[in-house]
């Protein structure tokens, strides 16, 4: 469950029941954002706490915030998952949209560093 | 004879943008070449543009932010561009056979981008319905709303429209003018005005 190109990674850490997103995302539409969308959901399927570590993804297109709002709202109505955003505050659009995501699910824990 | 249409004008927008002593265009030829082909130079436009006005700004530090002056300017106005630049050539119609284009000038404390694009009458009255929607709500309410929209799937949440205005703080204006050949393609001009 792991998506590397020459643009962006997904990373996977069972262990650390953590999603990594990596580079620039700026993939057209939802429809290009499902096999992230998928990985996602593959893996908060096995946890009860589970973290997505946006640190090193310096570029979201709103397409891409419009995922993440997808995927919050999913898990949100699960109703059995903790869930993390980890966010870097050196990173522009973080520090812009993230507090607004959280908005969606106030459970949510934001955790800038 | 043909009759031109008049123009419809929504929120901040001018005609006649001050003059600036630095500004840098870039047009996009139409052509047949599938868009998704294309889709990734936009991406690198976006980026260019960034890297190009924020080499004006100092590397200041900013009251409340890890980021210095001149690495905020670099995201803010690629993000800018590229949302503009995605939604210009998504909702463009080829058979206007005009260029895209986009527009960046600099100012003391202000960027304006100018994008400008051909779209046919239904885009047309669908973004200017959503334009009224968006003008006329609270902006922080209205944004919420959209993005529990998106969060459901439906693709025209114009979530790209509101992160800039109510992330980023950007000023829209808009022009809608039909063609005088061709009535059917409306030439859309967007202004969006960002504090530096």
């Amino acid at each position: 469950m792991e998506i590397t190109t020459d643009d962006y990674t997904v990373q996977y850490d069972r262990g650390a029941a953590t999603v990594s997103l990596g580079g620039f995302l700026r993939l057209n539409g939802m429809e290009e954002y499902q096999p992230v969308m998928n990985v996602l959901l593959e893996a908060v399927e096995h946890s009860t706490q589970f973290t997505i570590d946006l640190r090193e993804l310096e570029f979201l297109n709103s397409s891409g915030i419009s995922m993440l709002s997808m995927f919050i709202v999913k898990v949100r109505d699960m109703g059995t998952v903790a869930l993390t955003l980890r966010g870097s505050d050196k990173v522009l659009w973080q520090t812009k949209s993230l507090k607004n995501l959280q908005r969606l699910m106030p459970s949510l824990t934001l955790d800038f560093s | 004879m043909t009759q031109t249409q008049s123009a419809r004008i929504f929120g901040a927008f001018t005609t006649e943008i001050p003059a600036s002593e630095e500004y840098l265009t870039l047009h996009f030829s139409p052509n047949t070449v599938p868009r998704r082909r294309r889709w990734g130079n936009y991406g690198l436009s976006a980026d260019f543009l960034g890297d190009y006005f924020a080499a004006f700004f100092p590397g200041d530090t900013l009251p409340d932010s890890k980021l210095n002056q001149r690495d905020t300017v670099k995201a803010a106005v690629s993000y800018i561009a590229n949302e503009l630049l995605e939604n210009a050539v998504k909702y463009n119609d080829e058979s206007a056979q005009a260029p895209v284009s986009i527009c960046l000038h600099l100012y003391q404390n202000e960027l304006i981008f100018q994008v400008v694009n051909y779209a046919d009458a239904n885009t047309a009255e669908k973004y200017q319905a959503f334009i009224q929607q968006l003008t006329q709500a609270d902006l922080d309410t209205f944004y919420m709303q959209q993005l529990e929209k998106a969060a459901t799937g439906t693709d025209s949440s114009c979530m790209g429209i509101l992160t800039m205005m109510n992330d980023y703080g950007a000023r829209f204006g808009w022009r809608f003018q039909p063609l005088a050949q061709q009535p059917e393609i409306t030439q859309i001009e967007v202004l969006v005005a960002l504090d530096v």
